[in-house]
């Protein structure tokens, strides 16, 4: 299933925001060429956080570079300059995410290349935008998540304020390009002309708090209140967070308290009956229920309120996660190779067209894997 | 922007609450025509999720932030005469969304097979909870849980972390987010090659996505489950996490130093742009800790300061960052904690201990410096005033057709240089009956 099948895209990016986009669009039926340094690649490859490589790539970068093809270049060489050019004449798609200018050094920032091919869709991705006071900082998920007020949402009110664990902003700031890139090209099918289309993590950061956000500006600049305990939304009343069990963990989401009272047998929950209370008191209540799950295992709560369609789940731990049979059935896992053999375990796209899943079994390039073969289809070649 | 990209596009949003508003709100804001189809018994359910004391002419502010820059038509859809102008606002439409749990909109005769025999054209994008099979499928779509079943709040676990839920609705926004590219992705077919589809995404599917990262690091058993449900024998040593090198000529590398749980709780990504971003090389020590051979890098995070916090980012060089906060001498002799390296127990709370010392500017004054990615920790009122987020132009006042205002955030996506902003705020429950009856009569 190839919606975007005969659409050809250069990817420049490095790291995981813009790496993520292209190999998305690849999901979808794209073709995406990795355009990379000649000396080393992208700085991805070697960015081993957990010191596991396979095949000489860390397994990042493999998760971020699915089925592309890798064109190594040296943009500081006229020879190899060129050939890059003629690649971007003949592409639909170009994504980059270096720091702002970078391009333009090499005469291939938007205004020079629109020249060339002015159906280009250009996709730019910068940490806080192309301009201000932040436009040099280091684009980093923690830091833009430090400066965009996010990690004030998390964790309990005795805490500092705490970030995401995983780089939930650079996925956005991904999901937010792919969606202007499709836009652009769904534009060009009307109107024959690319575009460029910018996104920024800090602006990724922000639209994900859009909803507290726009709260906040309109509540009189209040601000967030995290739990005494079992925080999991700042905003959410009682009984909505995580609790420890006798084994384990439950979660509750939004739900009557005097209902989850009766349900649990914890007769202290039913002395709130106005649902302001949930808010009003939410600490206090949540409190009560804390001392009151951690007298029976999590199987035996969720057997009192599963039949009841109370919102409520295990706390899984990743492992468990994936070995469920539910988790399994959606069969999220693929097994994609490398031409010399290396296989890898990786998930595929969640999106499903027509029924059908997408993923192919073609894992990431190594580094100019395809230099020589996109040379000759491209005539590139001297 | 007088065309906006998707301009000319119509979008019959059945959905409610988050996940699938989100993507009808995303194509709005680039450009399409966007209606959202209420019943008469109060309307989408979010108008009275409440999470504040805000209350805009009776609807919850997370509804406005939510449903801006849309129409609402009325319709109750169990009654028959009610349905035949939607049919034919179907007829004209180009995408639709819907995520009521599995089997409801077939029930009530708007599912895929339906809509595409009214129009053979349409590109339907649906999104549950856990897929439209298997035991998970009638579970409750509702986003802590699915944090809770994928095993997103206990990933700090390792780094003896209680579980800990993400505070924003990250696997509603997330699913939503993939819902908007399926969707686009299929519009570009159909103006290609002038087919629809189906559009199918999950809040399982989607946020396990979002954990990408974690699975890449997860112990080998993670990923290779075997057919009773039980995680596989315990990881194989040396193995390469979700990606195990089966039968590849190359094994996979491990090197001996540096244990993977140091790096555990942060591992990810850096955004950082330049092609010279390689600093564990820069950083490289190159007197003392010549043992160190593994990436000698901080914990990533926030630390208390002697007057606020500061974030240290992913893969700061925690030789350069001893030096830059003073543990080391000009001959780089070691003054403060012993032998401070990230491989060693403690180092967190070392670390949060000399970050007291001082205030967070003073930090930031010698750290930033030496090259080290970090900042300060702004909540939302030292946020807004920031010329940084100002120069973002991020906040726009939409307006409802009563005049009510609301400031509200944009839309995070720029085209051609220019922001996408719309002045429109939410509508009233069929606020737009009458125009949209009025248009399919062809008046």
């Amino acid at each position: 299933m190839k919606l975007l099948e005969d659409l050809l895209v250069l990817d420049f990016s490095q790291f995981m925001a813009g790496p993520f986009a292209a190999m998305r669009l690849s999901d979808l039926g794209a073709r995406v060429i990795k355009v990379e340094r000649s000396e080393g690649g992208d700085a991805s490859r070697g960015l081993t956080l957990s010191n596991l490589k396979v095949d000489g790539d860390s397994t990042v970068f493999h998760a971020m570079n699915r089925n592309k093809e890798s064109y190594a270049a040296n943009l500081k060489d006229p020879d190899d300059l060129r050939k890059v050019i003629r690649l971007i004449e003949q592409a639909d798609v170009l994504i980059e995410n270096f720091r702002p200018g970078t391009m333009a050094k090499f005469g291939l920032d938007y205004a020079s290349v629109r020249e060339l091919n002015p159906r280009l869709v250009y996709a730019s991705i910068t940490g806080y935008g192309a301009e201000g006071p932040w436009k040099d900082k280091p684009g980093q998920d923690l830091l833009v998540q430090a400066l965009s007020g996010i990690p004030w949402l998390n964790g309990n009110a005795d805490q500092p304020p705490v970030p995401f664990g995983l780089s939930v902003v650079d996925m956005f700031t991904s999901a937010n390009t792919v969606q202007g890139i499709l836009a652009a090209l769904i534009r060009r099918g009307r109107t024959g002309e690319g575009g460029l289309v910018e996104t920024s993590l800090m602006e990724a950061a922000l639209d994900l708090q859009f909803e507290v956000l726009t709260t906040h500006l309109n509540d009189g600049g209040q601000l967030p209140q995290r739990s005494r305990i079992s925080g999991a939304h700042a905003y959410l009343g009682a009984p909505y967070g995580i609790y420890a069990t006798r084994d384990g963990y439950l979660a509750l989401a939004m739900g009557s308290v005097v209902r989850l009272g009766e349900l649990l047998g914890c007769e202290p929950l039913t002395r709130y009956p106005n649902p302001s209370s949930w808010f009003d008191e939410r600490d206090e209540i949540k409190e009560i229920l804390a001392s009151h799950l951690r007298s029976r295992p999590t199987g035996e709560w969720l057997a009192l309120l599963e039949p009841a369609d109370y919102w409520c789940a295990e706390v899984r731990t990743m492992e468990e996660a994936l070995g469920h049979e539910g988790v399994r059935e959606l069969d999220i896992v693929i097994e994609v190779s490398r031409r010399n053999g290396a296989k890898l375990r990786t998930t595929r796209c969640p999106i499903r067209v027509d029924g059908q899943r997408l993923g192919n079994e073609v894992a990431a390039p190594s580094l100019g894997e395809d230099t020589a073969a996109v040379d000759r289809e491209f005539g590139l070649a001297r | 922007m007088a065309d906006k990209p998707l301009s000319g596009i119509t979008v019959v949003d059945f959905s409610q609450f988050l996940s699938g508003p989100y993507t009808g709100l995303r194509l709005a804001d680039l450009g399409a025509r966007v209606v959202k189809i209420e019943n008469p018994r109060g309307g989408d359910l979010c108008r009275r999720l409440y999470i504040s004391n805000v209350e805009i002419e009776g609807d919850s502010s997370l509804f406005h932030a939510i449903n801006r820059n849309k129409m609402s038509f009325c319709v109750d859809l169990k009654d028959e005469r009610e349905r035949l102008p939607l049919v034919r606002l179907l007829e004209k439409a180009d995408v639709v969304i819907q995520n009521f749990r599995p089997g409801v909109i077939e029930r009530l005769g708007f599912g895929y097979e339906d809509v595409r025999r009214i129009n053979p054209r349409i590109v339907y994008g649906s999104i549950s909870g856990y897929g439209t099979e298997g035991p998970l499928a009638e579970a409750p779509g509702q986003d802590l849980l699915v944090q809770s079943l994928t095993g997103l709040a206990r990933l700090g676990e390792e780094d003896g972390e209680a579980p800990m839920a993400y505070g924003l609705a990250v696997a509603d926004m997330s699913a939503g987010a993939l819902l908007a590219e399926g969707i686009l992705a299929a519009l570009v077919r159909r103006s290609i090659a002038g087919q629809g589809a189906l559009v199918e995404v999950s809040l399982l599917e989607s946020t396990l996505d979002l954990m990408q990262e974690a699975l890449a690091d997860a112990p080998v058993g993670a990923l290779a489950a075997k057919p009773d449900g039980l995680p596989a024998e315990a990881p194989v040593a040396g193995a390469a996490g979700a990606f195990r090198a089966e039968s590849g000529p190359l094994p996979a590398e491990r090197p001996d130093l540096a244990p993977a749980e140091m790096f555990r709780a942060e591992s990810g990504s850096e955004s950082a742009k330049a092609p010279d971003v390689a600093q564990a090389e820069i950083y490289r020590p190159e007197s003392g800790f010549e043992s160190v051979k593994a990436p000698d890098v901080a914990p990533a995070g926030i630390y208390r300061t002697g007057d606020s916090y500061i974030a240290i980012g992913r893969g700061a060089p925690l030789f350069a960052l001893g030096r830059a906060i003073g543990w080391f001498d000009a001959e780089e002799r070691v003054l403060a904690p012993a032998g401070s390296r990230a491989a060693q127990p403690g180092i967190r709370e070392r670390l949060q201990s000399k970050f007291g010392e001082r205030t967070t500017a003073e930090w930031l004054a010698s750290i930033e410096q030496a090259g080290i990615p970090c900042s300060e920790v702004l909540d939302w009122p030292n946020l807004l005033k920031h010329d940084g987020f100002r120069a973002l132009e991020m906040i726009q006042t939409v307006r409802r057709a009563s005049g009510a205002t609301l400031a509200a955030l944009r839309c995070p996506i720029r085209i051609d240089g220019k922001r996408l902003t719309s002045a429109t705020g939410s509508p009233g429950i069929g606020e737009h009956n009458t125009a949209i009856l009025r248009e399919l009569e062809g008046r």
